[in-house]
């Protein structure tokens, strides 16, 4: 049978089919939908693990066990999970793993655009990179067999346009896989320096093996076209060569990219009158091919960064551009925007007020940043806002001046890796304010559940971690709850930190206007009573417009949370209902 | 069948452009065709501007439209229409959902919508307007528009072969199936 598939579902496709039973992955784009989709198999346990870190260690425990696993992560995901990564390219494997990074070039949804390929050969271990959801789903079985033939873990790298790309998938049964029996081996699994060193002599022979797989292995292959021209490509950028160039060239398309088939490059580089290599962000193939003394065109022609398109290959090879239709009109950008009804905006509004330094971090709470609210200062990485916060305020303090320093952390990003910054204020008696945005359910990245929200990935209830008990276990001496639909409640809590020494945390805790069922409500502005002063539009509400020197409210978007009722200084909205309590 | 067909959907987010996507590639895949395609999740979701792209025929490669390479541009929004609309081919079409959506700097009365978009795109290209939301709207649920919008562009692309009102139904829950089935028909219509 044959299916659309996008290329994360066809990698969980793949992980049925050959016998994976144990996968977790932390949400994040374009991965997420590999374990989302995966979770529909009833064979393969799967979970969300609190960040990339556990679910790379939880995959590596299962496999030592025996099973079959898989590990995704977007591409900054494998920054976190780099450290059991490196030390399980020492340890191998007992039953297969595949560790899966999507990468993003052009950042439609990152903070960077790192290219991970660099990870596999740092990591010394072998890396496929698919280019469409067919080979999404081949190359998980052609991973876990080299991962157990040659006792490595594998990583198979896409990039955005390959795990959100669709295409069309064969589908094939379910490859029943046995565990593999457990045997404690403390030389291979216990990596105290007098094991690691001879395990490093392991890898490096390993390494030597690989060599050889990779120019031979049939993912690694050349397609002979016009001569007058070579490409060497990978991943997506070789759909883009072929929908460019056809059969006019030559292409050497590797699936297998680390370790690199320096036999066959050579060989393809002798057959072709003038060499290139196309691929996305860093010149990974093309440093290889240069190192081989081969002469090659790469980086001088192809853009370094973000993503490639057919468009920008024709422009820079053949020289050519498409025809198309060109006008000169500038239409207003259309970023996205926090909800009608979100949470988070009233934490914003009044932290906006109080002109505080606001360290922020990585969530739909990002878009505060964007005009009217401009509310936050810094967005780093996962977790960098506590703890960036307790850096801020110490150099200060230790400057000779005193200020207090805020910082906003989503539910799912404060379990991710805001608790250990938590622990290091407390800890370093800092007195920086963490205001954990708990909209009781992973946002950003749609809506998966996550260690505070009661539910699993599969579906189960779980024990729902509570986050402000869990600030108290810490030692956190004054812990705020706050409804964030409440302006004043929020005032009145970053009032009493800004007045406080000790130690505080404020937990805005209320629902995503996301999460069914949709909150009913509707705000109206009374145009009698409205004085046009513009106050309502400084939340940044997408429901709430000014057209023609008129204010009004879209009922089809207003949820009723009334914070635009709040700060009205002329009580021109009348609010018919609003969201319930939440505490 | 053999030359590859690029059809651009372009929207705001929350509009839908996903469903009729899937929509359209189950059926050219029903009907032999290959398929690609490719979409941007994430991010741009809230509220942003966002494209879905597929591109069928006998054999395709590139998942992404490179600029002047679409047959046709479906644009759920006026002025995503404009903003997308180097991407056309030259003689090719543009099927505009006729409805305004004010970007937040709109709203906020930082800057205008730009007037005159139809006029615009009439002027430079093959441009059918339809009112798929009052549509939608007037079957009892505004959601819909994106059914209506894909029933123009299958009877655009002269697709008819193909028992699209089947694939509505694997696609859509229960409750919605009568109403986008309705939805589809009126698309049909229309053209
Ligand atoms: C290391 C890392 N993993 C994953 C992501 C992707 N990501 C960005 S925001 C986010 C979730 C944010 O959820 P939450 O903190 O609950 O905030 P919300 O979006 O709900 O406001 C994720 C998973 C990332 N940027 N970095």
């Amino acid at each position: 049978m044959k299916k659309v598939m996008l290329g994360d579902e066809a990698v969980a496709r793949g992980a049925y089919e050959y016998g994976v039973t144990f996968a977790a992955a932390y949400p994040g784009t374009p991965s997420t939908e590999i374990l989302e989709n995966i979770a529909q198999y009833k064979e393969i346990y799967s979970e969300w693990a609190p960040n990339e870190k556990v679910a790379v260690e939880a995959a590596i425990g299962a496999s030592i066990a025996g099973a079959r696993s898989l590990a995704a992560m977007k591409h900054v995901g494998l920054n976190v999970a780099a450290d059991p990564l490196f030390t399980f390219a020492y340890t191998g494997v007992n039953g297969g793993c595949v560790i899966v990074t999507a990468d993003d070039p052009g950042m439609h949804s990152s903070q960077n655009e790192q290219d991970n390929r660099y990870y596999a050969k740092f990591a010394k271990i072998p890396m496929l990179e698919p280019s469409d959801s067919q080979e999404c789903k081949d190359f998980v079985g052609i991973a876990l067999d080299i991962s157990e033939k040659y006792d490595t873990p594998v990583l198979l790298r896409l990039t955005t346009r390959v795990a959100h790309g669709k295409g069309v998938v064969e589908l094939g049964e379910r490859k029943p896989v046995e565990m593999k029996p457990y045997k404690k081996d403390i030389p291979k699994y216990v990596m105290v320096p007098a094991n690691a060193q001879k395990r490093h002599v392991v890898v490096e022979e390993r390494l030597k093996v690989l060599e050889e797989l990779t120019e031979k292995i049939e993912i690694n292959r050349i397609e002979w076209g016009g001569r007058d021209i070579g490409i060497i490509t990978s991943g997506i950028s070789y759909l883009y060569v072929k929908e460019v160039f056809g059969d006019e060239v030559s292409v050497l398309k590797l699936g297998m990219t680390y370790p690199l088939p320096s036999k066959l490059i050579r060989k393809f580089a002798e057959s072709v009158k003038k060499l290139y290599v196309v691929e996305e962000l860093e010149p990974y193939i093309e440093e290889h091919v240069r190192a081989l003394g081969i002469e090659v065109i790469g980086k001088e022609l192809i853009p370094r960064i973000g993503e490639l398109n057919p468009g920008i290959i024709r422009k820079a090879i053949k020289k050519e551009e498409l025809p198309h239709v060109s006008v000169e009109v500038k239409v207003p950008g259309r970023p996205p925007m926090l909800c009608a009804g979100c949470p988070h905006r009233g934490v914003f509004y009044v932290l906006r007020k109080k002109r505080v330094p606001v360290l922020g971090d990585i969530g739909c709470y990002t878009l505060g940043a964007a005009p009217p609210l401009e509310a936050i200062d810094t967005c780093i990485c996962m977790g960098a806002s506590i703890s960036g916060s307790h850096g801020f305020q110490k150099a200060i303090e230790h400057s000779g001046r005193k200020q207090k320093i805020f910082s906003v952390i989503g539910d799912s990003t404060f379990f991710h890796s805001g608790i250990t910054g938590l622990i290091d204020i407390v800890y370093n008696k800092g007195n920086a304010v963490p205001i954990i945005l708990d909209n009781r359910i992973t946002a950003m990245t749609g809506h998966q559940h996550n260690p505070g929200t009661g539910k699993t990935l599969m579906g189960e209830d779980a024990p729902e971690i509570d986050i402000a008990k869990l600030s108290e276990a810490i030692g956190v001496k004054r812990v705020r709850v706050v409804n964030p639909f409440k302006l004043k409640e929020i005032e009145d809590a970053v009032d009493e930190a800004m007045n406080t020494d000790d130690t505080m945390v404020i937990i805005a805790k209320g629902p995503c206007a996301l999460i069914p069922p949709k909150p009913q409500g509707e705000c109206k502005i009374d145009q009698e009573k409205c004085k046009k002063c513009g106050m309502c539009l400084r939340i940044g509400c997408p429901a709430i417009s000014k057209k023609d020197g008129i204010f009004s409210i879209d009922p089809d978007q207003c949820t009723g949370c009334t914070v635009c009722q709040q700060v009205c200084p002329f009580d021109a909205i009348e609010c018919v209902s609003h969201r319930g309590e939440v505490k | 069948m053999a030359e590859v067909k690029s059809v651009l959907m372009v929207g705001v987010g929350g509009q839908g452009t996903i469903l009729a996507s899937n929509v359209l590639s189950e059926g050219l895949l029903k009907s032999g065709y290959d398929v690609k395609m490719s979409e941007v999740h994430g991010m741009s979701q809230r509220g942003g501007s966002v494209n879905t792209q597929i591109r069928f025929g006998e054999k395709v490669y590139s998942p992404v439209i490179e600029m002047g390479a679409a047959d046709v541009i479906v644009a759920f929004e006026k002025m995503e229409a404009v903003r997308w609309l180097n991407y056309l081919k030259k003689g090719g079409t543009v099927i505009v959902n006729t409805v305004e959506i004010p970007p937040l700097s709109v709203l906020i009365g930082k800057e205008e919508y730009p007037k005159d978009l139809l006029e615009i795109l009439k002027s430079n290209a093959h441009t059918i307007a339809v009112e798929a939301d009052k549509i939608a709207e007037g079957l009892g649920n505004v959601r819909a528009q994106n059914i209506v919008l894909l029933g123009v562009l299958v009877k655009h692309l002269g697709l008819m072969n193909i028992d699209w009102e089947e694939v509505i139904r694997n696609n859509v829950p229960k409750k919605y199936i009568d109403l986008n089935i309705q939805a589809f028909r009126k698309g049909l219509e229309l053209n």
